[in-house]
């Protein structure tokens, strides 16, 4: 359903975080209990010794709510840093899919010739059926997956959006970093 | 020599809650921690009062945090003394108290395992605290307490819980002082931008009909906030309103001070914040009992809001000017840019903005007719300024909670507060049973303070066994009851939203209150009609123990001024006392609460 506020918007946060046990709770929990959309959802730690994990999640909104999105998720207290990359300048934001397409004939054919398209590769493979690995935006492999659908699509797991600023611009640790939003605008 | 020396958990607990300056804790035992109570036994420096019920233990906790500044500090048992808990810790966290709650776990080769008395407290407790920690490594504990203190006080105060499993506090844990101990990544901004002050300070001086509305955030800040805050009002000589937990930092005697605003706010307040240009909003957080109806509210203002909290700002009601900061040092930067930037304010617009808010004083909404003759029934108003007036002529320190209803908005509306710190009461959660022992705390705090807990018949048997509490420490907390014989607020509504259909409001069944205060070692006394009440107070001020006064008043009186859910500031209803207006009930409002 369309929404009529014309500032509702879909908005990629990544946020830095303590790696501590219920820190993902914690964000999960900030979404269910004030209603907040989440549309996607990843987390895994991201530095060698694995004290902090990045999070990122794709939700939507109108303006003020994912304004107060993100003051909420930075006011938690092993919050580092939240960036709102959609905000941010631009951004690469990419997920994984393994896509499971049973068939035979000419379906199996044309499932293996899209994924070439697709460049997907094929990472099992039966003579009844075929696992595809796809990487891409979420738009790309929403795209693959219609197409899929009457070729016998079967089970698909995706692993959400990973995102990242392009160029320079970095969300980082900042040591005497002070508690605050929109540091990753730098 | 201290470090290498082997302690207990329990030990190291101890020892990080005195390098925090504890004095007092409220608390409950039971299995999962009596190592603790067994190292506490052992010695003098801290002081455990031992409540009757762990919910009241956090309102204890609380009362003594909002009445000293200080961090109020809690111990619970695992399992249920951790959930009784949890109504204070939501309670602390609406109203951002700084309570430190340690709970009791079992050991940690049985957590999830449906142990006796296992619950997962720190995954109950979660969105009921600001933060909450489950230790389970030894030399992890005493970091993190200093922890919770640093988080449950720095920026916007709130309540934290400690979980501890028993085998942690039982066995052999090393000790890290507090200064090592810094939380890694929290770190509140407390000083205020420049440029935001600058534009804040550019739009009060242009306004030409100013308010200035302040919060809980402004009591948070400390007394020097207070103070602040009366420097800067008078230097802007614009008119200043309170939410119900601002109380006291304005003084209530001060011609620029309009009372409380909001749902049962005054008439002055209410249309001030609905007419004016611009309107600073310092430590408050526009709750829905303070706007009203949201796009109806202060349609025509340009607004300021300054909070230490970034989350609260343009959460309801979007502002053209943030800034974050604590409410003190806010405070001070407008103060100092009002006094370096030359330009005037428009004094003749404000005379005359003065002059429209004086007429709408002149209405006198909280007017009430009290019959004099003998046997005439008490009017609870009345009831609550003949309390205010008594204890102002004694002169002495004089601390108010309530419980939540009626008699509470009454206390806000004719208690009047001079000073911060003061006033204790349930705002964000309104949870009725907080005033009973949210006095206990702040008696603890003020031995030597008048504490009084202005209740409701209804509320006050919510946490009424605390009164044994009070028999065994000899606390003098006097607990005023506005017996109506209804849960009157329920009743009001009912009777203005639900065609006076009374369902469950009634107070059936009430015990003699008397009675229950001999009962429990304290003094009780009871006032049924206007003659009697002076008395009653007197005996209640005289005693030097505690107790509780029924007193019996008019049950049919509601509250007004009154904004209905749903309504807008200029929609308010006076009551019998004025032309009645346009109630302005919608039917959405009656969807809200
Ligand atoms: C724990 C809790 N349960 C229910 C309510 C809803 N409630 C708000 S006021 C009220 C009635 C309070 O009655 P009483 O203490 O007699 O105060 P009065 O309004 O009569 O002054 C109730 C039930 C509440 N605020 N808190
Ligand atoms: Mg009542």
């Amino acid at each position: 359903m369309a929404n009529p506020d014309p500032s509702f918007r879909s908005a990629t946060i990544s946020v830095l975080v303590d790696n501590e046990a219920g820190v993902l709770a914690r964000v999960i929990g900030l979404f269910s209990g004030r209603g907040y959309n989440i549309d996607s959802l990843t987390v895994a730690a991201v530095d060698a010794s694995r004290t902090h994990s990045r999070i990122n999640v794709v939700t939507s909104g109108t303006e003020m709510v994912i304004e107060q999105i993100k003051a909420q998720l930075d006011r938690l207290v092993p919050v580092h840093r939240v960036a709102d990359l959609t905000r941010e300048g631009p951004h690469l934001a990419r997920e994984l899919a393994l896509i499971k397409v049973i068939g035979t004939g000419n379906a199996r054919s044309e499932a293996l010739r899209l994924a070439d398209a697709f460049r997907a590769r094929v990472v099992d493979a039966t003579t009844g059926s075929f696992v595809f690995e796809l990487t891409g935006n979420t738009d790309k492999i929403d795209a693959f997956l219609e197409l899929m659908g009457p070729l016998g699509l079967t089970e698909v797991s995706r692993t959400g959006v990973a995102a990242i600023a392009r160029g320079t611009s970095a969300i980082t640790l900042r040591p005497d970093a002070t508690h605050g939003t929109d540091k990753g605008s730098s | 020599m201290d470090a290498v020396q082997a302690r207990t958990g329990a030990e190291v607990l101890l020892r990080a809650l005195k390098e925090q300056g504890v004095e007092v804790i409220f608390g409950y035992p039971g299995g999962a921690v009596l190592p603790i109570y067994d190292a506490l036994y052992q010695q003098n420096a801290i002081r455990h009062i031992l409540v009757r019920h762990e919910q009241a233990a956090v309102h204890a906790a609380e009362g003594y945090a909002r009445s000293t500044g200080r961090v109020g500090v809690v111990l619970v048992t695992s399992g249920p003394g951790a959930t009784n808990a949890v109504t204070g810790l939501v309670d602390a966290l609406m109203d951002s108290i700084p309570v430190v709650c340690l709970t009791g776990q079992v050991p940690t080769h049985l957590i999830g395992n449906d142990a006796f008395q296992e619950a997962d407290t720190t995954g109950i407790t979660r969105p009921a605290t600001k933060h909450n920690y489950l230790v389970k490594r030894a030399e992890d504990l005493a970091r993190v307490v200093h922890e919770a203190f640093y988080v449950a006080r720095s920026g916007r105060p709130g309540p934290v819980v400690v979980d501890l499993p028993k085998d942690i506090v039982i066995g052999q844990a090393p000790y890290t002082p507090a200064p090592d101990a810094e939380h890694r990544s929290y770190r509140p901004v407390t000083e205020p931008d420049p440029g935001q002050i600058a534009r804040a300070i550019a739009l009060l001086k242009a306004a030409k009909r100013p308010v200035i509305y302040s919060g809980g955030g402004v009591i948070n800040a400390g007394p020097d906030a207070a103070v602040a805050l009366q420097e800067f009002v008078r230097l802007t000589g614009a008119p200043c309103t309170s939410t119900l937990m601002g109380l006291g930092a304005f003084p209530a005697s001060d011609p620029l001070f309009l009372g409380m605003l909001g749902m049962h706010g005054t008439y002055e307040a209410n249309l001030a914040m609905h007419g004016c240009d611009v309107m600073l909003n310092i430590g408050a957080r526009f709750d829905d009992r303070v706007t009203g109806r949201l796009n109806a509210f202060s349609p025509n203002s340009r607004k300021i809001h300054a909070d230490i909290d970034p989350s609260s700002i343009n959460k309801n009601v979007p502002v053209e000017v943030p800034i974050v900061g604590d409410a003190g040092r806010v405070l001070a930067a407008l103060i100092a840019a009002w006094r370096a930037d030359p330009a005037r304010p428009d004094t003749q617009a404000l005379a005359a903005w003065w002059r429209q808010i004086d007429a709408w004083r002149g209405i006198d909404c909280l007017r009430f007719s009290q019959a004099t003759a003998a046997g005439s029934a008490i009017k609870p108003q009345y009831a609550v300024q003949r309390l205010y007036q008594m204890t102002r002529a004694l002169g002495r320190d004089t601390y108010i909670s309530t419980e939540v209803g009626q008699h509470q908005m009454w206390a806000a509306q004719h208690f009047r507060f001079e000073q911060p710190h003061h006033w204790m009461t349930s705002g964000g959660l309104g949870t009725m049973g907080y005033g009973l022992p949210a006095a206990m705390g702040v008696q603890i705090a003020h031995p030597d303070a008048l504490v009084i807990d202005i209740a409701g018949e209804a509320s006050i048997l919510m946490n009424i066994q605390e009164m044994g509490t009070l028999a065994q420490y000899r606390l003098p907390v006097k607990v005023f009851i506005l017996n109506n014989q209804y849960m009157g607020m329920v009743r009001q509504w009912q009777e203005l939203l639900h065609g006076g259909r009374y369902a469950e409001s009634y107070s059936a069944a009430l015990p003699d209150f008397v009675k229950l205060a001999e009962s429990f070692h304290a003094v009780g006394l009871r006032a049924e009609s206007v003659d009697q009440l002076d008395g009653v107070i007197r005996t209640m001020l005289e005693a030097d123990r505690a107790v509780i006064a029924d007193i019996v008043v008019d049950p049919k009186e509601n509250c007004f001024p009154m904004i209905p859910s749903g309504a807008a500031h200029n929609e308010m209803i006076l009551g019998p006392e004025h032309a009645d207006r346009a109630a302005g009930i919608t039917d959405e409002g009656l969807m809200l609460v």
